[in-house]
């Protein structure tokens, strides 16, 4: 799998990077670096194989369902860039 | 089975559709957090720092959204999951404070199910159910406060919610508004979510396509996000079935897309195309480990599970005699079920069904009152409907009493016994005003002697009209028409 200067902008996009123009195509070589060596891993045969999705092998455990938190908005606000009327204030996303 | 066909002058289309229904779970606390769901209150007050995404702050999961979840999987009739995977979908966007959803991809807490519809036609229709997960909702943000500025509260972030997916099952308007509200009907029957669509506790986006009639090709389709009531969901389909078809017909193609109904003109318009719909990249969500539940414990919430409304539905229709369709109407609210199960014990249970589909319900919307709110008991509506079996009142009686119970809350057998308006089943008073009838009305007589029979009647309603009422029917009919025979 060969990633494209393309993708390497759409990928950037994405995660809300900033590529600028001229690292593009050292962008590319690096990510082609890193998946041809991942690709490695195709040698092996891992079909009917399910992911690792946690080295422990642990199973979930629940919470009792009460409120014990919340009631804190001025700290919640704290670290917002503005806040009005005790709302985060954001630049316009109308999708 | 009723269809639905588009038909033009160029030819027939069928319409598939598919539903993905978004539920709020109801629990006190949010399913990642311990801060509160409470709906209503002043901006970002039940935030904790883990639904404000602050670095470090890890989700733990709310027992109570789990049980839900597995009670909500079972009023569906789905296969529940002993093992289930929490991921993370990934997006940009102002009200979502980490940047990603917790929700469930590969592996969703219900499998497939199944609910069967009532349709108009008093046909039923099984319609599949892919899949359910559990998830977290996003915040809320607001756009009209300011000019410039969006405004976002997150009182809702971290809410649960049950994402129900169906199969592409349904094949007309009415059998996804069919759906919607049996599913609302079981949520609320278990109390797992309270499905108001207007204040947005149950969200339903829609997949719509068309194919030509009689074809099983699959053609791409448009998804409307967020449409907020039933009635919309289904103006939704049939106006984008009809673009759907206007377009193919005109040479066109649809591409895949997804699209904002707009309920004040009812038609869609596009939202993003497929081409830049979003990647969200879901990798295993590495702060929950995978949800795994016991036999045991899925038993112990069957043991738990009421009775829904198609079991009491067919209970209605077997043991007391009413008919699918009276059954149906009163078994979509389970207050309503109790209510009547309540009125019918030890009396008329088919005569208590129609009271309260007729008379009783006009009084509650003419009041706007809710049936808890009824002035009118389930013990004193039974009564009522035992006074006119056991001949004690007329129907037509029974009106006025009703009318009377309704703005007094009072005992009918008190109103009828304080008002004297016990049925008069006297013979002899009942041939007094008839005479007296047919004494003052000569013309009458003789036109109905010349054949204009269906005059008894006349005379009956003038007998009934003159005892207030009180005149038993039956009695006077047969009365009436001795002495004109005479």
């Amino acid at each position: 799998m060969a990633i494209d200067n393309m993708t390497v902008k759409q990928i950037a996009f994405l995660s809300r990077l900033k590529v600028e123009d001229e690292k593009v195509e050292a962008t590319k070589e690096e990510f082609n670096k890193i998946l041809n060596w991942i690709e490695e891993l195709n040698e092996v045969n891992t079909d009917e194989i399910e992911p690792l999705i946690s080295v422990n092998d642990t199973v979930l455990k629940m919470r009792e369902d009460t409120v014990t938190s919340g009631n804190c908005k001025d700290e919640v606000l704290k670290n917002a860039p503005a806040a009005e009327y005790d709302y985060f204030a954001v630049p316009k996303v109308v999708e | 089975m009723s269809e639905y066909i588009i038909t033009t002058n160029k030819g027939k289309w069928e319409v598939i559709v598919g539903l993905e229904i978004h539920c709020q779970i109801i629990s006190k606390s949010k399913i990642f957090s311990s801060a509160s769901t409470e709906f209503g209150d002043d901006p970002n007050v039940n935030v904790s720092f883990v639904d404000a995404g602050m670095p470090g702050m890890l989700p733990t999961l709310n027992k109570e959204c789990v049980r839900q979840a597995v009670k909500t999987g079972l009023g569906l009739n789905a296969k529940i999951n002993k093992y289930s995977e929490f991921s993370r979908k990934n997006y940009f966007y102002a009200d979502m404070p980490t940047d990603y959803q917790i929700t469930q991809f590969r592996y969703p807490i219900v499998g497939e199910g199944e609910i069967s519809v009532d349709l108009s036609d008093g046909t039923t229709k099984k319609i599949g159910i892919e899949r359910m997960h559990i998830e977290q909702d996003a915040g809320k943000s607001i756009h009209d406060l300011n000019p410039t500025k969006s405004y976002i509260d997150l009182n809702r972030a971290g809410v649960g919610l049950m994402e129900i997916v169906t199969k592409p099952d349904f094949r007309s308007p009415e059998e996804a508004g069919a759906f919607l509200r049996k599913l609302r009907s079981i949520v609320r029957y278990l109390g797992t979510c309270d499905g108001n669509m207007d204040e947005g506790s149950m969200r339903c986006d829609v997949n719509v396509s068309v194919r030509p009639f009689g074809s099983n090709e699959l053609r791409p389709r448009s998804e409307m996000k967020n449409v907020n009531s039933v009635k919309f969901v289904m103006q939704a389909i049939e106006n984008e079935a009809k673009r759907h078809v206007e377009i193919y017909e005109n040479g066109g193609k649809i591409e895949q897309e997804t699209r904002q109904f707009d309920p004040t003109t009812g038609q869609s318009k596009l939202m993003r195309k497929k081409e830049f719909a979003h990647d969200y990249r879901y990798f295993p969500e590495p702060d929950l480990p995978p949800l795994v539940l016991s036999d045991e414990y899925i038993d112990s919430i069957k043991a738990e599970m009421i009775e829904l409304p198609d079991a009491k539905k067919q209970r209605f229709i077997n043991t007391m005699g009413l008919t699918p369709y009276d059954a149906a109407v009163l078994c979509e609210n389970k207050e309503h079920a109790e209510f009547f199960e309540k009125a019918a014990a030890g009396h008329d249970a088919k005569k208590v069904a129609n009271w309260m589909m007729s008379d009783f319900f006009a009084m509650l919307n003419k009041k706007r009152l809710d049936i808890s709110q009824s002035p009118v008991s389930a013990e004193n509506l039974g009564k009522l409907v035992e006074l006119i079996s056991k001949e004690v009142i007329s129907g037509k009686i029974a009106k006025d009493v009703f009318e009377i119970m309704a703005q007094t809350g009072e005992d009918p057998e008190k109103i009828v016994e304080e008002k004297g308006l016990k049925q008069v089943t006297d013979t002899g008073a009942i041939e007094k005003i008839i005479d007296d009838v047919i004494a003052s009305n000569p013309d009458n007589v003789t036109a109905y002697k010349n054949g204009k029979t269906n005059l008894a009647g006349w005379f009956v309603g003038q007998v009934i009209k003159m005892s207030q009422g009180k005149a038993n029917p039956a009695i006077v009919n047969k009365l009436v028409r001795e002495k004109l025979d005479k």
